[in-house]
């Protein structure tokens, strides 16, 4: 069965540095980090002190509210640091690597004979629970919960974003085997989307015993959460889970050969590249090892709309699969605004000129062109949001804290990435996905 | 060199001139674009703010404001006889308008300037556009303290209490103008020599300096000639008649509108939907015997035109659902029509009809977000 989705509002935001398809280098990282901030909803406990030694697969921290959620660690080695925040608050678990790469041993499963509790047992003990992201509100998955369905986007539309085709060509059977095993925690199975400008060459459209859709459209139609909406829009009371494409391979792996193998291809990114290519390594690889950034740029872990803001001395987080390095824009302009032309920057609307160079890549960097003001345009935003809810209507509702509008208006629906273009395109320069995430947090407390 | 003198604690707080520092920002972000940079959210931004957004408006509005500079020179010519070439009208239109440009933004940003110091915030650049405004659609000869006090009313009471641009309700460009009406009816209606400046001379033989949306609400409509007094439909259409400073010229309105749409900071919807609002009205009056105007006569008179183009469109103050757009111009539109059909107290609609839909705006956004949230479920329920 395969349904088609056609969408035509949204943006694909035209900036350099894409990355070319050649992996550069493998990185073999000295020191890996698990982060419990990584996981929205996880308020971890330590289970392991410094020193002690670890293997790939062993628990490094649980979730109080569920203990049998567990992170484990991607490497073996030693637990090097414990790394605590403002009010002692638990950031990251650094290990030193061993060269010696042990990982436990689940034991490989025969899939099609396993049941959903064997599923679920193998997914928590081996730490690629966490790998679920529950929605509504994009939390943990909660084991006690079995699904409506889970969705899985096997196409990327973000700026710049690794191009799975790549980065998981020789991961297929993997993905595969993920998927069959994720069949299993729902009775409405799994629903897996291709994008229409690769659906012949995609190695994924051979993947079987799934729902298969083909998405066409500019950026935000590869969201999961898009996609959702047009297949089985989300309503009160139920729940789905998503998984992204490079860990749905990790799960399918961890089935077929019974041992944690998170490495993966990550694109290195952006106008502040020089050579854009993708370098093999894990999550909780240190940034440095991965990238060499120049002065005066901020090292983004994830796209340009949606990525969170990396030190140079941090750590790759356990989602992320592509590093943009982007010039900081801490200059002042003289006459921006005014000047009829600015043949370097890039406009969605047609107040500038960019229109005139459809081809043309553009080397953005970080300022935000403007001063906040009081939402003014309101059009753009359902412009760039093809999602059949009032985006406006719902980010007043989520200023407003108003739990009763914010669930009309379509709360459930949407994460702050579905809505990340509206941050880019706003002529008041508010910052939407921060507004809605806001409004998200709220709901968890207020509904929990 | 500048940096050198806003940088150094003088503007800052604890400095000496603290209380300059809203108007040192203001000037400093006119010029150069801050070099602030992205913190939460999206880490690239598009290139437009708002200051574009406005600025686009501003330059929508400059060919009706030349026109408009031209006319008033040319109704001057015109009613006192003066042989003046192209040039000396445009020098007099000039020297007649300045003075109504120089009040509106001196007073409105004066007042915009001190409310941004109290509430401690940056400026907005709304008053950019409204300032330029407030003189297109007034009578050229508006006096000027009269003009002044309406900015100030526009401003203090239509903005400011409610926070500035982007929270107001009412189009503050139109509040100026109903302040204006509702004030000072006597100097502001009717025949008189509020619509055309004579600068002191007398006025030709048979002179009523009455605009023709006047003279056609008094039946001086011929409709054999397709005139209205002694204006043919060519003169209204490319606009050398008396009326408010940039409001006659069909012409300059919508070139105005085309870039406007272009750009997309107006809605072409809200314009589409009251044109057809006001024909349809003017097309009922017409057959139903209240006025012997063939309805297209409407959208050439009177303030329609520009109303539908350059207020009605605010984003601010119109529907901001797509939908609600098209009933929203359509009422703009009918009301305005039906104001000047209907209602012997005033000869033209547009004004009171865009100010009560704006109010009304907020109520229509309501129920077509419920409708569209209620068929959404429905549909999802039963898929």
């Amino acid at each position: 069965m395969s349904n088609n989705i056609h969408l035509k509002k949204g943006l694909d935001i035209p900036i350099q540095g894409v990355a070319a398809q050649k992996t550069v280098k493998t990185v073999v990282p000295t020191t890996v980090a698990v982060k419990p901030t990584d996981f929205k909803g996880l308020v971890p406990r330590l289970l392991v002190k410094e020193g002690d030694p670890v293997l790939a697969g062993s628990p490094l921290m649980a979730d109080k509210a569920h203990p049998e959620i567990l992170l484990t660690s991607p490497v073996s080695g030693t637990v090097a640091q414990i790394v605590r925040g403002e009010k002692r608050k638990l950031l990251a678990v650094v290990i030193q690597a061993d060269d010696k790469k042990e990982a436990v041993d689940f034991g490989a499963r025969k899939i099609a004979s396993l049941s959903d509790a064997e599923v679920r047992e193998l997914l928590l003990k081996s730490g690629l629970w966490v790998s679920l992201v529950q929605r509504p509100y994009g939390i943990l998955a909660d084991p006690a919960l079995r699904p409506k369905s889970v969705f899985v986007s096997a196409f990327n539309t973000a700026p710049l974003a690794a191009d799975y085709d790549y980065t998981l060509a020789a991961d297929v059977q993997y993905v595969q085997a993920g998927v069959d095993v994720l069949g299993k925690l729902t009775d409405g199975g799994v629903h897996f989307s291709i994008g229409e400008r690769t659906a012949c060459s995609t190695p994924f459209h051979k993947i079987e015993n799934v729902i298969s859709h083909v998405v066409s459209g500019p950026h935000p139609a590869g969201n999961v959460g898009v996609q959702i909406s047009h297949i089985a829009p989300i309503q009160k009371g139920e729940t789905v889970w998503t998984v992204s494409l490079p860990l749905l391979a990790a799960i399918g792996k961890l089935f077929a050969t019974g041992k944690l193998d998170l490495s993966r291809k990550i694109a290195v990114t952006g106008p502040a590249v020089k050579d854009p290519s993708y370098v093999a390594a894990l999550p909780g690889t240190p940034v440095r090892e991965i990238v060499t950034p120049d002065e005066n740029v901020r090292i983004i872990g994830g796209n340009v709309l949606t990525g969170e803001t990396l030190s140079a001395d941090g750590w790759l987080g356990f989602f992320q699969d592509q590093v943009t390095l982007l010039h900081e824009g801490n200059k002042k302009e003289w006459f921006g605004w005014a000047k009829p032309f600015r043949p370097k920057l890039f406009s969605s609307s047609a107040c500038y000129f960019s229109w005139l160079t459809p081809r043309k890549k553009y080397d953005m960097d970080t300022n935000l062109h403007g001063g906040p003001r009081a939402f003014v345009q309101t059009k753009c935003f359902e412009d760039v949001t093809p999602i059949e809810i009032f985006p406006i209507y719902l980010i007043k509702a989520c200023l407003a804290k108003d739990i009763e509008k914010m669930e009309q208006f379509g709360i459930y629906e949407v994460l702050p990435e579905d809505l990340a273009l509206c941050d880019y395109v706003d002529p008041s320069k508010n910052d939407i996905q921060a507004i809605l995430a806001e409004g998200i947090d709220y709901m968890i407390k207020e509904m929990a | 060199m500048e940096e050198n003198k806003t940088k150094p604690g003088l503007f800052e707080k604890g400095g000496k001139l603290f209380f300059l520092h809203s108007t040192v920002d203001a000037f400093e972000t006119f010029l150069r674009v801050p070099a602030t940079v992205t913190r939460k959210g999206a880490h690239v931004r598009d290139a437009i703010d708002l200051k574009r957004v406005m600025i686009m408006v501003v330059i929508a509005l400059i060919p009706a404001a030349l026109f408009g500079i031209y006319n008033a020179g040319y109704q001057t010519a015109l009613s006192t006889g003066a042989d003046w070439g192209f040039w000396e009208i445009i020098w007099e239109g000039f020297l007649m308008v300045l003075p109504l440009f120089i009040v509106s933004y001196v007073v409105g940003l004066a007042i915009e300037f001190a409310d941004a110091q109290i509430k401690g915030e940056e400026l907005n650049e709304g008053y950019l556009v409204t300032g330029f405004l407030i003189p297109l659609i007034v009578p050229v000869n508006t006096p000027l303290w009269m003009l002044a006090v309406a900015v100030a009313f526009a401003v203090i009471f239509g903005k400011c209490v409610f926070g500035g641009t982007g929270m107001n309700i009412w189009n503050p460009a139109l509040l100026a103008r109903a302040f204006l009406f509702f004030s000072y009816p006597s100097s502001m209606s009717g025949s008189g020599e509020v619509w055309i400046n004579l600068g002191g001379k007398a006025a030709v033989d048979g002179f009523t300096g009455a605009t023709p949306l006047a003279i056609a609400s008094d039946g001086g409509f011929d409709a054999a000639a397709g005139s209205i007094g002694s204006y043919s439909f060519a003169d209204l259409f490319y606009g050398f008649i008396p009326g408010s400073v940039g409001e006659t010229s069909v012409v300059a309105i919508l070139l105005g509108a085309l870039l406007l749409v272009w750009c997309g900071v107006a809605s072409w919807k809200i314009m589409v939907s009251s044109l057809a609002g006001g024909l349809l009205v003017g097309w009922l009056g017409y057959l139903g015997g209240a006025t012997d105007l063939p309805c297209y006569y409407q959208l050439v008179l009177g303030g329609f035109l520009f109303g539908s183009v350059f207020m009605a469109t605010d984003p601010v103050t119109s529907a901001q659902t797509e939908c609600g757009k098209w009933i929203y111009g359509f009422l703009v539109g009918a009301l305005a029509v039906t104001v000047r059909l209907w209602n012997p107290g005033y000869a033209e609609g547009m004004m009171l009809a865009i100010l009560l839909m704006n109010t009304m705006a907020p109520l229509i956004d309501h129920c077509v977000v419920s409708r569209a949230i209620k068929a959404r479920n429905k549909r999802i329920r039963t898929a």
